[in-house]
């Protein structure tokens, strides 16, 4: 075996300690779980997973919503799930009392989906929301929970089309008859001896439109006692066609 | 004894009941320990993962497709994604083709508020909607350019970024060719559709097929017959975007129209 020559084993060293010194660099600063399966941290997988949730998933409403989940399972939304309109729900499932999911009923929600736009595939239903009952919240006349058409009550009106053919397009047209007229038993086979009673003050339009009335709760409102107490309020607006006036 | 194999072994219960029953001879013990990888069974018992056994990938049907962008909504607040525009894990584009002239594509707030009126002027060929994600590539161009290993594909298909290693070189988003990448402003680093990796390896569906109300996308896994991507596949005629750069994707697209980029 030669002897190693002199000029040579200075330069050893200094591989030597280059060498090492990245050997131990790179034992500080490579991750313990590098390169196991591949080129990456394995823990990275495992911290990918762990993330927080925060939609439930369809199943999750079904436990304690079930009378909804069935009515809308059958309905025309039925691929619609929960989390779509009320948002994420994973606290709510974990704190029902504490998180309440949010529930749309602001009339911009729903044209999200059903606002006409000529890009969407044809025989979705859809519809212009400008000219569409302006000013009226969807869910007056569709539950969206099985949103089929509103249907009209049509039993008066073999005898009074006049009136129900301009209710019709008001927003008063899913309301039945005798929501604010009460109907004598035997009116529709004698009308002449058996009356149809119209009301007779303001309290019948106050069970909705009052200020805190419970009517219906997306009727717009008033202050009965400031809005006018010397008239009637069919002298004004026309109970069959109120926007009209 | 075949027949009576898969009876038990198909409920869970019944396959714990059989392996215990296994242990009480020696002979049984001999064939369990002989016929099946044990550690596979405990780790299933335990209800760990195992990513060999999946391979995850998605459909979207643009004939579906009615744009009203939930999913980029829910995206947004599953993964906590800024939600100031420009940056989206998925997004809807609506492509609008006129009789003469170029196609026109645009994506406001990646249609989450909605898309404006088209120009009545405009004479409307087609027009559609098409959901752009990220494509979990099998031959990932941002996997191959990262310079130290922050993106990765997992054993299950997914393409994942490691946001504590990621050193927001911005090669990966350059290199992505769908533009499925953005630099979070908070972190700094890289961040992309991960297939809700959190919520798929739980068993849950990505938030994104979650909330789409008219199943325009589809979730599934390659190669299972129980999935529901193989009646997606075998009813459609299915479509990747650049196919020609041969990054292999895992987002299958039904009626992919020919000006879609």
């Amino acid at each position: 075996m030669s002897k190693i020559p002199q000029q040579v084993i200075p330069i050893i060293i200094i591989l030597m300690v280059v060498v090492g010194a990245f050997i131990a660099a790179r034992n500080i600063f490579v991750p313990e779980s590098f390169g196991e399966q591949g080129h990456f941290r394995t823990e990275a997988i495992q911290e990918n997973m762990d993330l927080e949730q925060v939609y439930a998933g369809a199943d999750a409403c079904y436990d304690c919503h079930d009378d909804i989940v069935e009515t809308k399972s059958g309905s025309y939304h039925k691929g619609v799930a929960c989390e779509v309109c009320h948002g994420p729900a994973l606290q709510h499932i974990d704190a029902p009392d504490e998180f309440t999911p949010r529930a749309p009923r602001e009339r911009g929600y729903c044209p999200l989906c059903h606002g006409y736009n000529p890009s969407r595939p044809s025989g979705f239903p859809q519809i212009i929301a400008e000219r569409h009952n302006p000013g009226k919240a969807c869910m007056s006349c569709h539950n969206p929970h099985n949103p089929l058409l509103p249907h009209a009550p049509e039993e008066c009106a073999a005898c009074h089309r006049d009136i129900a053919s301009v209710k019709i397009l008001s927003h008063h047209a899913t309301l039945p008859c005798t929501q604010c007229h009460t109907i004598e038993k035997g009116h529709k086979s004698s009308p002449k001896f058996t009356k149809a009673h119209k009301p007779t003050d303001n309290s019948t339009c106050e069970y909705c439109h009052n200020k805190g009335s419970n009517g219906n709760k997306l009727a717009p409102k008033i202050n009965a006692e400031e809005h006018s107490d010397r008239y009637l309020c069919w002298d004004c607006h026309y109970p069959h066609y109120p926007e009209a006036y | 004894m075949k027949k009576t194999n898969t009876k038990l072994i198909r409920p869970e219960i019944e396959r714990r009941a059989f392996l215990k029953n296994c242990s009480k001879t020696f002979p049984s013990l001999l064939f369990l320990v002989a016929s099946f990888d044990v550690q596979n069974i405990l780790a299933n018992e335990n209800g760990s993962y195992d990513p060999t056994q999946h391979n995850y990938a998605m459909g979207v049907n643009i004939k579906k497709c009615i744009g009203c962008a939930r999913c980029a909504d829910a995206c947004k607040s599953e993964n906590k994604v800024p939600r100031e525009p420009h940056f989206f894990r998925t997004w809807i584009e609506r492509y609008v083709i006129p009789e003469d002239g170029e196609p026109i594509v645009d994506s406001p707030n990646g249609g989450i508020d909605g898309f404006p009126e088209i120009s009545e002027k405009l004479h409307i060929e087609r027009t559609f909607f098409v959901p752009k994600l990220c494509n979990h590539c099998v031959n990932a161009p941002c996997v191959q350019v990262c310079p130290v290993g922050a993106t990765f594909a997992t054993k299950d298909g997914v393409v994942l970024v490691d946001p504590k290693w990621c050193v927001g070189c911005r090669y990966c988003i350059q290199a992505c060719p769908y533009g499925a990448r953005y630099l979070h402003p908070e972190t700094e680093v890289a961040d992309k559709c991960t297939f809700c990796y959190h919520r798929i390896t739980d068993g849950k569906l990505p938030a994104c097929v979650e909330v789409c109300p008219t199943q325009t996308r589809i979730f599934g896994e390659r190669g299972k017959k129980s999935s529901p991507l193989r009646r997606f596949f075998k009813f459609n005629e299915i479509h990747t975007l650049k196919p020609g750069l041969n990054t292999k994707p895992k987002v299958y697209y039904a009626g992919l129209d020919g000006e879609v980029i």
